[in-house]
């Protein structure tokens, strides 16, 4: 099968675009735009969605500026944000390990997270407060905190661990299992420990929650996206070659180890930020990189287009919980009860199509 | 494996000849199985001397000691050695079918089926005890697998990747709206946690009547998978060019980890980890055969599940921690250390 790619360059940067993943990211963005501009529309006040563009290139009256910019675009960013993140990150953890079982979830990098994040919920938790959100100054400050240190920490470990003359793929993915496995021992351990409010509050966190987020997590996911997307674009070629085994890669050229430990910092540092600033909306790094495969038939989960669906699902989670379900309900929890019938139709469809 | 450079390295030392399994180790096995269940039997919050265990055992008095051992510990032994050995065959099931060492038994949607239908059961129905819960979860498993086979077939049966990913797809919309349900009710919530962490204690001997046949039948359907699997590596094509059928192989090995995680997760609650990991330190010596394999991951998942069970009764006397929990916590660092320490055997 030949895939038409087209040339692209940024300075002294170059890549050859697959032209099929190229216009589905573009389609991507397309429904991304609407999504965001539905999003900063709807909610408990109205607002017209031709306003919304004229007021977010200045224009608009003051209460429409006001709820637009200040109440809900934080949101809407931090949505946007975490799901390109997650997005990317999953794709990066897949492809190192060439296989769509490997993510975030599967290193540990999320249940370190949430390890660190019930820990403080669990054991500082004196305020009483059942079913609900996390509340108290230590608990709104340390949470998401306590879940960054968790997921670098169980990062390092990892990395850490897997080392032995070098990284092995397959090494990683299993000592991630291994941390995982101990990791989610923990948590549950302080989850039947703890008083029932407390364990709710914990449960809230644990499924991921978009709820009155605003610029305060959303900067340090911006520098991180920053940072660490360029790196991970410019992996791109070696990971296409390491898709041919790690021996072929060497033999070809690739400088193996600095590959690896910088998809590595990239997946890893992604899923940090993203999960401390909205908790492990768990199924989008598994799931979107996949999607997003098996729409652009490439060879390997494509990254840009990984992040623009990861970006579209958890905006659309956001809008979903917010304007259509009339109950409070984590945001992670509607990713996943979208995302998975959407792939479950998109292999029905792939399956029909390869015995027909 | 991987070095810095193609680096000269010291001569390589005399290969190792590969391990491969044999009946010794099996009965090795097996006899430290036995060990491990008498000890289950003489420790707990009150210690009964193991002399004192094999004279209750064969000749129930009415004492205290044959009352407890009899009335508390015979039946959760003899279900932790029951679930062990079925999930340990489910691991080295699934992992041979996708040929993906990340493969669990759960990834087939079971142990996500069975908790949704778990806490329908509680939220709907108002079911307390465990052979209710037993109950829910056998259907919710069974549905949930169908519908993951369902979806992860082509004309020519059930596509490794395709399995997979119907599997996760399929769990992750359950466990949704399992946290929905949960979220929704801290009642449920209170009852469901408990569950969900996977335990032994306190389950009378009908849970494992209620479960045992579903498990027979799947040992049973392992064993016709066990030689076809090792064809199966190969690839589907070779495989049939050898004389073997492979849908009909693979539907067989499917159905067997259908009954034997549906069992398992049915008596217990989800048992995390062990089927994951328990094929892999199998292998570790076993070799690649499939026909050592199997029997390897039943003993060794047995072992693991009953000296879980017993370090949870010991380390937080005289209350105990969750067989799940304990497993996953010791298991984890054990695991970590033949993965760093050994060459695993490459599925």
């Amino acid at each position: 099968m030949t895939t038409l790619t087209v040339p692209f360059r940024v300075g002294i940067a170059s890549w050859l675009v697959p032209l099929r993943a190229g216009l589905v990211a573009a389609g991507g963005l397309v429904v991304l735009a609407v999504l965001v501009a539905l999003d900063l529309a709807l909610g408990d006040f109205d607002v017209p969605v031709a306003d919304v563009v004229r007021t977010l290139l200045g224009g608009g009256d003051p209460g429409q500026q006001f709820i637009v910019m200040e109440l809900r675009l934080p949101q809407t960013m931090v949505a946007v944000l975490a799901g390109a993140a997650l997005g990317l990150s999953g794709a990066l953890t897949q492809t190192f390990a060439r296989n769509p079982l490997a993510s975030p979830d599967t290193l540990g990098i999320n249940h370190g997270a949430a390890f660190g994040a019930v820990a403080v919920i669990v054991l500082a938790g004196s305020s009483g407060y059942g079913g609900g959100l996390v509340s108290g100054t230590l608990q709104q400050v340390g949470v998401p905190l306590a879940a960054f240190a968790g997921a670098l920490l169980t990062a390092a470990l990892l990395y850490a661990l897997s080392w032995r003359r070098g990284i092995d793929g397959q090494r990683l993915v299993l000592i991630g299992i291994g941390l995982t496995a101990t990791l989610v021992a923990g948590t549950n351990w302080l989850l039947v420990k703890a008083r029932i409010q407390d364990a709710a509050s914990a449960q809230v966190w644990l499924n991921g929650s978009l709820n009155a987020r605003g610029w305060e997590q959303g900067k340090p996911l911006l520098y991180a996206l920053i940072v660490l997307t360029p790196i991970a674009l410019l992996l791109a070629r070696s990971l296409n070659v390491m898709q041919l085994g790690d021996d072929s890669a060497r033999g070809l050229g690739v400088r193996l180890q600095v590959t690896q430990l910088l998809t590595l910092i990239a997946a890893c540092g992604l899923a940090a930020f993203a999960v401390s600033a909205v908790g492990p909306l768990g199924f989008v790094a598994f799931v979107v990189p996949q999607i997003a495969l098996l729409l652009t038939r490439g060879s390997r989960p494509p990254m840009v287009a990984s992040m623009v669906f990861g970006a579209v699902l958890v905006v659309g989670a956001d809008l979903l919980t917010r304007v259509v379900i009339p109950f409070p309900l984590p945001a992670g929890l509607v990713t996943s009860a979208i995302g998975a019938p959407y792939l479950i139709w998109l292999l029905l469809r792939t399956n029909r199509k390869v015995s027909a | 494996m991987t070095t810095i450079a193609p680096a000269p390295t010291a001569a390589p030392a005399t290969p190792r000849p590969a391990r491969r399994g044999s009946l010794r180790g099996v009965l090795v096995l097996t006899g430290l199985l036995v060990l491990a269940g008498l000890l289950s039997l003489a420790i707990g919050s009150r210690n009964i001397p193991l002399s004192t265990v094999v004279d209750v055992l064969l000749d129930p008095d009415g004492s205290d000691a044959s009352t407890i051992v009899h009335g508390l510990r015979i039946p959760r032994t003899v279900l932790a050695i029951a679930v062990g050995v079925a999930l340990g065959v489910a691991g080295a099931l699934m992992q041979g079918h996708t040929r993906n060492p990340l493969a669990e038994p759960g990834l087939l949607g079971v142990e996500a089926g069975a908790a949704f239908a778990v806490v329908i059961g509680i939220y709907a129905f108002g079911v307390t005890d465990l052979t209710g819960y037993a109950w829910f979860s056998l259907v919710g498993a069974g549905l949930a697998a169908a519908a993951v086979f369902a979806i992860g077939s082509t004309r020519g049966g059930p596509d490794p990747v395709s399995l997979v990913l119907a599997g996760m797809a399929i769990s992750a919309l359950l466990y949704a709206l399992t946290q929905v349900v949960v979220l929704r009710d801290v009642d449920t919530l209170d009852a469901y946690r408990f569950w969900a962490v996977g335990s032994v204690a306190s389950r009378g001997m009908d849970v494992f009547w209620q479960v045992l046949p579903f498990i027979l039948v799947g040992l049973l359907l392992a064993a016709f998978s066990a030689s076809t699997l090792n064809l199966l590596q190969l690839g589907d094509d070779v495989a049939s060019s050898l004389g073997l059928h492979p849908m009909r192989a693979k539907i067989i090995g499917v159905l067997g980890v259908m009954m034997l995680t549906g069992a398992a997760t049915a008596a217990c609650g989800p048992i995390a980890f062990l089927g994951l990991v328990v094929p892999h330190v199998a292998r570790y010596f076993s070799g690649i055969d499939y026909r050592w394999v199997i029997p390897y991951s039943a003993l060794i998942g047995g072992l693991l599940l009953v000296v879980a069970d017993v370090v949870g009764r010991v380390v937080v006397r005289p209350g105990e921690l969750q067989v799940g929990i304990v497993m996953a916590m010791l298991g984890g660092p054990v695991f970590i250390y033949l993965v760093r320490r050994t060459r695993m055997v490459r599925i």
